[in-house]
């Protein structure tokens, strides 16, 4: 099988041309045609000379694919489903706003981290992503021309494939690549320290981290994370990085009505955070099959807001997009999964 | 010792590597530091590569750390590992974690090379009260199956997906678990192995009444 050379860094770029004895300047135009335009094959890489382009072809092809699937919400949302190899499936969800087009994309095919809330993690952990399969969920989006915003927060924990996602990071940032501002791109994590160091000193897009719980006894209940890597860690490792002023790190957390919603949680909120520049998205939680977790009242959900914003950190209330369609991620992998269902021995 | 240091890797020798099934390892190296029964550490060959985290198998008290570990194809850190001998350096982090063993009645309930966690808090003397169901696909996959059966006697239950043998029961550990009907809804459960696995047994727990904060699980990345 021929290899993919969308994805591949200007690095990476350069040693292919030079292995097949092209001019090393060649790396930078076949990124300029990779990355900067709409191409569906080598053949249109006009300014390669035929024979470079021919050579080009023999041992690779684009690696473009195109969604296979799209769910439309009333809203506006779109879901959009990509395959991967060995009939696996991603999502990748286009919710536009009024003023901003943010695109949520996944990192790995399942999930490993097993959250309790999570409808990914009901899958398991199916592979790992490579940067071009990351960045073309961006690249084949059919409004890509509308993005202004991509965030890592769809299937998967970005941190468990660390060294593709700063590639795929490299690509979207660089002059090379996309020539994307950094600022318009945000990685969640829930929280792997070491991965989440090497990330923020070799990239400089925003972090965000699933929170869920500021008392590690609860975390410990819905995130097995944390038995690995504990909240006062995170938070340390946190407060011990510069943070530069262009910089933003925000706290997601999906509030669970009866577990993670009290004046306690609120106060225990204040006063980890204290010192951190930061906000809390605050997110409803849509229960998914068989979860015990439930979904706050919305009058629940502005008082927490309301009592968060008293104590000073800015909160806002995540509002639910998609949901006519099952935006959260998962359920729609999770589905096309099972149409192909191959079960794991354990 | 701060959290830092806890992270940071120092070079160990290696003081034995034995295949103990068929693509199944247990290596073993000099114990520096005190730990927790069920803590994982961080290895790897070279400083300069992202380090794997494995769960202790021995016992607090024990002179070794040792690690079970299963062989990757085409795995860049198991791949080199299988080929260690004694005296080889490896780099490895202090022991951390916290999904550890407490002296409460539990159940422990594992799938494959997820026994070592409940491996090492068994050579720690906390096998007392604990039920242990492990799963495995071959009759080969029941590690350390001769201890177990010694001390939990009736409480060590074997569930073999893809073999039959007496005394132990053919079918996943999930089959097993849908068919228990005197699950306790007071003992904690303990859980450790794939993400499928962690996924699929919490949710069989869930359904049969078990309250998820009685659900304690550790998963593999």
């Amino acid at each position: 099988m021929k290899e993919n050379l969308f994805g591949k860094t200007l690095a990476e770029l350069q040693e292919i041309v030079l292995e097949e004895g092209m001019p090393v300047y060649t790396a930078k135009q076949i990124a300029n045609w990779l990355y900067k335009k709409h191409i569906s094959e080598i053949a249109e890489m006009q300014n390669i000379s035929k024979e470079n382009r021919l050579k080009l072809s023999e041992k690779f092809q684009l690696g473009l694919a195109s969604p296979v699937k799209v769910q439309t919400s009333s809203d506006g949302t779109r879901k959009y489903l990509y395959a991967t190899t060995a009939k696996k499936f991603i999502e990748a969800a286009y919710i536009p706003d009024k003023t901003r087009a943010t695109l949520c994309v996944s990192s790995q095919i399942g999930c490993k981290m097993g959250c309790l809330f999570c409808m990914t993690g009901k899958q398991g952990f199916q592979g790992q992503l490579s940067a071009g399969e990351i960045v073309n969920q961006i690249h084949s989006l059919p409004e890509y021309d509308q993005l202004t915003n991509v965030v890592y927060m769809g299937m998967g924990e970005p941190f468990d494939n660390l060294d593709q996602v700063l590639k795929s990071l490299e690509i979207l940032t660089s002059e090379w690549g996309y020539g994307w501002s950094p600022k318009r791109i945000t990685v969640s994590t829930i929280g792997i320290i070491p991965s989440m160091q090497q990330f923020l000193s070799k990239s400089n897009a925003h972090l965000a981290i699933s929170l869920h719980s500021p008392f590690e006894e609860d975390r410990k209940k819905i995130m097995p994370i944390e038995n690995v890597y504990p909240l006062p860690e995170l938070l340390e490792a946190i407060r011990n990085f510069e943070w530069g002023k262009q910089r933003r790190i925000s706290f997601e957390y999906i509030l669970f009505k009866d577990f993670n919603d009290s004046q306690k949680h609120v106060k225990e909120l204040a006063r980890i955070l204290n010192g951190i520049k930061c906000r809390i998205n605050l997110l409803r939680f849509h229960p998914i099959p068989g979860s015990p977790l439930k979904s706050p009242d919305e009058k629940d959900i502005v008082y927490f807001r309301d009592q968060l914003n008293a104590k000073g950190i800015t909160t806002t209330i995540r509002a639910s997009r998609g949901q006519d369609i099952f935006a959260a991620c998962g359920l729609l992998s999770t589905k096309e999964l099972q149409n192909n269902a191959r079960s794991v021995d354990y | 010792m701060n959290k830092k240091q806890e992270h940071q890797l120092f070079p160990v020798e290696v003081l034995e590597l034995k295949e103990i099934s068929t693509g199944i390892f247990i290596l073993s190296h000099k114990r520096e530091d005190d730990f927790l029964a069920g803590q994982v550490i961080a290895i790897t060959d070279e400083p300069k590569d992202q380090p794997r985290l494995y769960s202790i198998a021995s016992g607090v008290n024990e002179k070794e750390v040792r690690i079970l570990f299963n062989r990757v194809p085409r795995g860049r850190l198991t791949e080199k590992l299988v080929n260690l001998k004694r005296g080889d350096q490896i780099y490895v982090s202090r022991p951390f974690g916290k999904f550890t063993g407490t002296t409460e009645p539990a159940y422990w309930i594992a799938a494959g090379t997820g026994i070592a966690p409940f491996a090492s808090m068994f050579y720690s003397n906390l096998a007392n009260g604990k039920i242990l169901i492990h799963g495995g696909r071959n009759l080969d996959s029941f590690y350390f199956k001769e201890d177990f059966l010694r001390v939990l006697g009736k409480n060590y239950i074997r569930c073999c997906s893809q073999e039959h043998a007496p005394g132990i029961f053919n079918g996943r550990l999930t089959s097993y678990l849908k068919l228990c009907n005197d699950l306790s809804k007071t003992h904690k459960y303990y859980l450790c192995g794939s993400a499928e696995m962690v996924v699929e047994t919490r949710d069989i727990l869930i359904e049969k009444g078990i309250p998820f904060s009685n659900i304690i699980a550790e998963i593999y990345f």
